[in-house]
């Protein structure tokens, strides 16, 4: 979880905010501050499906998944959670947790 | 159509010839036909000329009977026959039959109000030496520039910043004030400009310097105070139609050809159709085309060509062809830019000279004065949805505002309705239309660098706007009040500037615009707005004013506003060697303007083939330009070269 926090803040402090941290929080709105705009929103996409194999649906295309870093990775959290492939391994494990 | 320069001193200081020459030369694109100049105890006043209307004795500057006013002009008054019959008939006696010495014989006769008389576009200076006066005045609609500053006791001016600098002891520096406006508005908001103590005479405005003091008067402003409707529909029609015709006919005045730009929109289609109805001879009309599809045009011109018999001339405008161009470009328009649109019109217009074309009509301001932009329908919308913020429905009509942008298209719901957001406070905010624009614009200045960051606290391009409203802006409607923001800066500063007289005279083209003749503006302004945007169809009473004139095609196309390619222009192939340089860390932290390590990352995004943001493509072209606009007048600049060549004829010092 740390570590995607970190990948996205790295991501949209390049790619939005042109390597200038301003120092916002995680639980900052991208729509609010105006960092992500229509084209924004596209790149994101890209991003996401491209570095954390994911598959964003049209209907995860709202503004709870995806307006800040703490939604963002929550939203990754769980779409890598959703397709994980379910192994006898993984059963044995949650059954042992 | 020509370029002015001039020196008055308040002291009667003698002005040098060979400064006037340098201040003349250096603006000869603008006139390359003659040149002259007069002097006389304190003043100095020259012109380079492109003749146009009596072509053989019109010279300048030009006095009248006893010497005793004399003028140097840049323009064309349209409406100078009938004044001068007037004159005549007053016993005003004319050596000439040029419209510039009608105004002379009208200032006679009417002093500082003559220029409420006239229908042109022009930036001129008039010497009285009777009461040792200058006065600078400037078209209504801002199509003609005039620049000034003060030092010491002169005056300085002329139509380009260029010729200012040749003085030797004008100062050239960057007004960061000026370009937080760029960076705002797109172009700078009169008198301000990009440079500091060099000031642009709005238009509409009449300065006065006598004895030392200057003062400067509007004598027209734009105002959309509308009168009770009284007339029916068709009476409007029937009003825009004389009006528009007329606009067109006295445009044509001229003792050389006249062409038109046909760029496939209705507003130039209109146009040539009504040249067509007063010209016996088929009409040259030229165009761009992109090489690009997204931007390209050709299939409607073509139509329009086909439809309205003219003889075509395009030019095919590539990335590369921008990217070369941009620097020459920037001589020109003497301030950043946040597009490359006025490039291809730069290149456009060195097709029209070369085909021995100095006069082309356009279409230009039919979307100001009739309602034609995406922004005004956007706050349109923008409004309506704030009534019902939540509605499914309403929020779907924003898809309809911009066919042409795919990214826009692809968004989802929820997040268009939260882009396009107007909460009902916004509403109530008097420059509402146009926050949205602004806003994204402002957002460039991330780059700026933590000095200029530091410099600039405090400081508010848009609270700067807001106070130079005129108070009855605030009793009009909200379109009124978009066509006001749009038409009283974003004309005179960008579109009729750095895309309009800087680009077509850098080839010594003049653009008339019938559009913009005051008579229609003054019409267009007191309309009741339902005929300027009927629901969502722009231009309404235009389509229905000349509508049997056009193709159907052309009559019933989506409109696509006038866009060229952007950034990836400057990375296309090997790239031009200049924008590495000026874009080069080390050159970045030396001017000090921009953040090196931002201004990397942009390039790092271009290069990765990442840049696809409209926010990406402004910002680029924005630092760009501004680094240009260092390197060619600041850091390098270049006095001008040998005034008088072989082509010049009627050279004369008086």
């Amino acid at each position: 979880m740390q570590r995607t926090h970190a990948e996205l803040r790295r991501f949209i402090t390049n790619n939005f905010l042109y390597g200038r941290n301003c120092g916002f929080r995680d639980d900052e709105s991208f729509l609010e501050m105006g960092i992500i705009d229509s084209t924004g929103l596209l790149e994101l996409i890209n991003f996401l499906e491209k570095h954390y194999h994911i598959k964003v649906e049209d209907a995860d295309l709202i503004p709870e998944n995806l307006d800040s870093i703490d939604q963002l990775s929550q939203f990754v959290e769980r779409k890598i959670e959703s397709h994980r492939p379910t192994t006898v391994a993984s059963v044995l494990e949650t059954q042992a947790i | 159509m020509c370029a002015i320069a001039g020196i008055c001193d308040a002291l009667n200081a003698p002005v040098s010839v060979p400064l006037l020459k340098e201040m003349i030369g250096i603006l000869r694109h603008r006139g390359p036909d003659e040149w002259g100049i007069h002097t006389g105890v304190g003043i100095g006043l020259a012109n380079a000329r492109l003749s146009i209307i009596d072509v053989n004795r019109g010279h300048q500057p030009l006095c009248n009977e006893d010497g005793s006013l004399w003028i140097t002009f840049n323009g064309e008054i349209f409406n100078y026959l009938e004044l001068r019959k007037e004159l005549i008939s007053r016993g005003h006696i004319f050596s000439t039959h040029s419209d510039t010495e009608v105004i002379l014989h009208l200032y006679e006769e009417k002093g500082e109000d003559c220029f409420r008389d006239l229908n042109g576009q022009w930036g001129l200076a008039i010497w009285d030496a009777r009461e040792r006066k200058l006065l600078l005045s400037r078209d209504r609609m801002g199509v003609r520039p005039v620049f000034y500053t003060q030092v010491g006791e002169s005056l300085i001016f002329g139509s380009e910043i260029k010729a200012l600098f040749t003085h030797p002891q004008v100062g050239r520096e960057l007004d960061l004030a000026g370009l937080d406006q760029i960076f705002t508005f797109w172009c700078t908001l009169p008198p301000c400009t990009i440079f500091k103590n060099i000031f642009e005479l709005p238009p509409g405005h009449t300065l006065v310097f006598a004895r030392g003091s200057l003062e400067i008067h509007p004598y027209w402003h734009l105002n959309f105070n509308r009168p009770p409707e009284i007339l029916s529909d068709d009476h409007y029609i029937e009003q825009l139609v004389a009006l528009l015709t007329d606009a067109v006919r006295v445009r044509l005045r001229s003792d050389v050809p006249v062409g038109a730009y046909l760029s496939g929109g209705l507003d130039s289609t209109v146009i040539t159709a009504l040249t067509n109805q007063f010209s016996g001879k088929r009409l040259r009309s030229f165009s761009v085309a992109f090489t690009s599809e997204d931007h390209d045009e050709r299939t409607y011109q073509h139509e329009a060509v086909r439809f309205l018999h003219t003889t075509h001339e395009q030019m095919e405008c590539g990335y590369d062809d921008i990217a070369a161009a941009f620097p020459d470009v920037i001589w020109h328009t003497e301030k950043p830019l946040i597009r490359t649109a006025p490039t291809p019109l730069y290149l456009l217009s060195q097709q029209v000279h070369d085909a021995g074309y100095k006069v082309v009509l356009t279409g230009e301001g039919a979307d100001e004065i009739l309602g034609g932009y995406d922004i005004y329908k956007e706050a349109k919308i923008r409004r309506f949805l704030g009534a019902l913020p939540n509605s499914p429905r309403r929020a779907q009509l924003l898809r309809r505002l911009y066919p042409y942008q795919s990214n826009l298209q692809k968004m989802p719901d929820a997040y268009l309705q939260r882009f396009f957001r107007a909460r009902a406070e916004d509403v109530k905010d008097p420059l509402f239309s146009h926050m949205p624009r602004w806003e994204l614009t402002s957002r460039l200045k991330m780059f700026f660098s933590d000095d200029v960051k530091s410099e600039l606290a405090g400081h508010d391009a848009i609270s700067e706007l807001f106070g130079q409203l005129p108070l009855e802006y605030f009793s009009w409607d909200g379109f009124a009040q978009a066509q006001y923001l749009e038409t009283e800066y974003l004309l005179p500063g960008y579109i009729l500037s750095s895309q309009g007289d800087r680009v077509a005279l850098a080839h010594a083209v003049e653009a008339r615009h019938p559009f913009l003749d005051y008579r229609l503006v003054e019409f267009a302004s007191a309309l009741p707005p339902r005929l300027k945007m009927k629901a969502l169809n722009e231009k309404y009473i235009l389509k229905c004013a000349f509508g049997h004139l056009l193709p159907l095609t052309i009559l019933q196309r989506p409109k696509q506003p006038y866009r060229s390619p952007e950034g990836r222009c400057f990375f296309a192939g090997s790239g031009e060697d200049y924008v590495a340089q000026a874009l080069a860390p080390e050159r970045i932290a030396a001017d000090g303007i921009f953040d090196p390590w931002a201004v990397s990352k942009l390039i790092e995004k271009f290069r990765a083939g990442d840049a696809v943001g409209v926010k990406d493509d402004m910002a680029l072209i924005g630092i760009l330009s501004t680094q240009l606009v260092l390197d060619q007048f600041i850091s390098h600049f270049q006095r001008g070269g040998s005034l008088c060549n072989e082509h010049m004829q009627n050279c004369a010092v008086s």
